[in-house]
């Protein structure tokens, strides 16, 4: 007998977590756009403050518009549910706030976008979490980071702009040994490449400003948990263990068991940090989401005919894609990534950084900016924008050197792309 | 609330509050392969409006030390037992799925500890399909997958959830993956064998509530009516859009009716 199926992702991603409006049959995904929702009486304002029914009380909490990209997205990546945040930076330190205090320790992949590094690297110095960055294909590494103030192993799940490739399993099974979660950023590959949570990842986010949202018209940011983690056993928790005077006493896990880290991430952490997701920014979203099934294979039909151009041209010196043999993660992006190695990659000029001006400059169909995931074409210079800030030994494990240039490949004409690069790279000589 | 019963660790989820036996007390029993805070909302709301909430983890389910048990009786002697140790006289119990079974029994066995009796998502027989046992035999994820899918109402997946933000099938799947292998076939194995049903309906004494969900395709309302009519003076709400998982499915309905019935 065959057993019952679940919806399929591209069913999910138009359907998962709206019905048509009751009130009004819309079915369209209606933009609520309100700050705060009328109690029905005085004990039904009670109980919704103390979470005896489920609703709606104050938009920076949650939002029925959000609530929806919130259960796609945990849909999708086959989470217990999500927070959307007002970017994917947010997102990161919504995960990190509800985690760590003051003197925990975070063992990071050094592979990171440069906000991240940031983040980890400076800020949180600043209140006391540290951090060590290590090099992410390098498993020791990960394991001799840890110590006993650990509480975080965080990495990329295709690191920014190298494109290592992330041993999810690998590095998961070190955090879980130490009874520890692993957090990866899922941004380039969407859940459409990659599910990081069957592959052992415990919470991942999205930048949904990038690939989810595919449009550039909004930031936002998507925190999504697997469940699987089990806070109690761990003891390493007790954020989510024991009683928090913060909010009535509660112990998140007794509470809520699988949902015990997103139950305080959303009662704490929107509620003091307040990085909520505006209404319209989550219906934007969700119109990305929509076709994502639609968009990623193209993006990665593109890619692959921009990078095999590039490869054979004499102006550029190395192509770094994980679907090429030369790539040192090429083995393991064929066994984690087999629908593709996402749309974002770097290549270096040669000529170094002052042929990286004059070919960034010649583009005309890529858009010159600071961002990736687009329908539209974009390139960068990581060393003078995104990465700006790193030492250059920090940028050379990272993997960028001064002529290193990051494409993001859009939905256009791939020949019309492979001519802008060739005009470009002749202009770079 | 951490305690002993036959000298293993278990527990019972009481909303923060200390168990007083002066109070009204209310008994959660969850269904198979689950645990206390299945009921979340709905003992937090008994918790915080004046009564003694006692939302149990059945052994090797959630908190409480295993080995899981193997019986609808054995488990209704079990709850006697935790109402001994906390206590309590006597108590309200709501028993969802497997649990409502558990609460039939217990009403059944220990008629003077039983004040009142809602069966949630109930049939009887609970007869268990033998691809669905074979799998939960083989700790297959094929059985957690039938118990998500079947669990909640077809629309579930692709229809809002009241809880916001979250995603009530991977919910169900977190929760199953944590349990101990065999547990699930335990429990499944205890409701396809329970015989005494129409037995233990004939020695209800209490008041009894059937909560039953219109689109449940695990426990149909139909699969519960032989029951409801063998319970002296019983009576059953329906909920027009709920499937087997009314506490996640339709927590405020649930909610309101309980709290018609235990007022």
């Amino acid at each position: 007998m065959a057993g019952p199926k679940y919806p399929g992702f591209d069913t999910l991603a138009l359907h998962a977590g709206q019905s048509p409006d009751p009130a009004t049959g819309a079915r369209a995904v209606p933009i609520y756009q309100t700050t705060s929702y009328v109690f029905r009486d005085a004990a039904h304002a009670a109980s919704l403050f103390n979470m005896e029914r489920a609703g709606h009380v104050y938009s920076r909490i949650s939002n029925p518009t959000v609530a929806v990209l919130e259960e796609r997205m945990a849909a999708l990546e086959g989470g217990v549910g999500a927070i959307a945040t007002a970017s994917g930076q947010a997102a990161l330190h919504l995960a990190v706030a509800t985690l760590l205090d003051a003197g925990s320790h975070i063992v990071a992949s050094g592979a990171l976008y440069g906000g991240s590094h940031n983040l980890l690297g400076y800020t949180l110095k600043r209140f006391g979490i540290e951090t060590t960055f290590v090099d992410p294909r390098n498993l020791n590494a990960w394991k001799k980071a840890i110590n006993q103030n650990t509480r975080l192993l965080f990495g990329e799940t295709l690191g920014n702009p190298g494109l290592d490739v992330l041993d999810i399993p690998a590095v998961s099974k070190i955090a879980h040994d130490a009874g520890l979660p692993l957090l990866v950023d899922a941004t380039f590959t969407t859940p459409w490449l990659m599910k990081p949570f069957e592959l052992g990842a415990d919470l991942l986010y999205h930048s949904a400003t990038k690939f989810l949202g595919g449009h550039g018209i909004a930031i936002g940011g998507v925190l999504v948990d697997s469940g699987r983690f089990d806070w109690e056993k761990s003891g390493k928790f007790p954020q989510l263990t024991a009683p928090y005077a913060g909010f009535h006493n509660m112990d998140f896990e007794e509470e809520s068991g699988t949902r015990a880290f997103l139950l305080r991430a959303r009662r704490e952490g929107l509620r003091d940090f307040g990085a909520c997701m505006a209404p319209m920014t989550a219906f934007q979203i969700l119109q990305g989401i929509e076709t994502l099934h639609l968009r990623m294979p193209r993006h990665v039909e593109n890619t692959r005919k921009v990078v095999v151009f590039l490869k054979g041209h004499s102006a550029v010196q190395a192509v770094m894609y994980p679907e090429l043999d030369t790539h040192p993660d090429y083995k393991l992006a064929k066994q984690l990534l087999p629908r593709g190695c996402g749309a974002v990659f770097s290549f270096d000029l040669k000529g170094g950084r002052e042929a990286g001006r004059r070919f960034i400059e010649a583009l005309r169909v890529f858009s010159h900016l600071a961002n990736v995931g687009d329908a539209k074409s974009l390139v960068i210079h990581p060393a003078t924008t995104t990465h700006y800030r790193m030492p250059d030994e920090d940028l050379k494990k990272a993997g960028i050197g001064p002529g290193t240039v990051r494409l993001s490949i859009g939905l256009e004409d791939a020949d019309d792309l492979i001519a802008d690069l060739d005009r470009a790279l002749k202009a770079a000589k | 609330m951490n305690f002993q019963v036959n000298g293993r660790a278990a527990f019972a989820y009481t909303a923060t509050h200390a168990v007083d036996p002066a109070k009204r007390s209310v008994v959660f029993v969850h269904g198979a392969g689950l645990d206390h805070s299945w009921w979340g909302l709905q003992s937090r709301y008994f918790g915080y409006h004046g009564f003694n909430v006692l939302a149990l983890d059945l052994p090797a389910h959630g908190r409480s030390e295993g080995p899981a048990l193997t019986g609808i009786g054995e488990m209704a002697d079990w709850v006697r037992k935790v109402l001994d140790e906390g206590k309590i006289k006597s108590a309200a119990l709501i028993g969802h799925s497997m649990g409502s079974l558990v609460s039939l029994e217990f009403a059944a066995r220990y008629p003077e500890a039983a004040q009142k009796i809602a069966l949630i998502g109930t049939a009887y027989p609970m007869k268990v399909g033998e691809a669905f046992l074979d799998a939960a035999r083989r700790n297959d994820q094929a059985a957690y997958d039938m118990e998500t899918i079947w669990g909640h109402a077809a629309q579930v997946p692709l229809a809002g959830n009241p809880n916001p933000g979250m995603w009530m099938y991977g919910d169900t799947l977190a929760r199953l993956a944590r349990l101990a292998p065999g547990v699930l076939h335990a429990d499944l194995c205890a409701c396809n064998g329970y015989a005494g049903g129409f037995e233990a309906a004939a020695k209800v004494r209490c008041p009894a509530l059937f909560v039953l969900g219109r689109r449940d395709v695990m426990t149909p309302p139909k699969a519960a009516a032989d029951l409801a009519k063998a319970i002296s003076g019983s009576q059953t709400v329906q909920i027009g859009p709920s499937g087997h998982s009314l506490m996640a499915e339709a927590p405020d309905a649930t909610l309101d009716a309980l709290i018609a019935f235990l007022a």
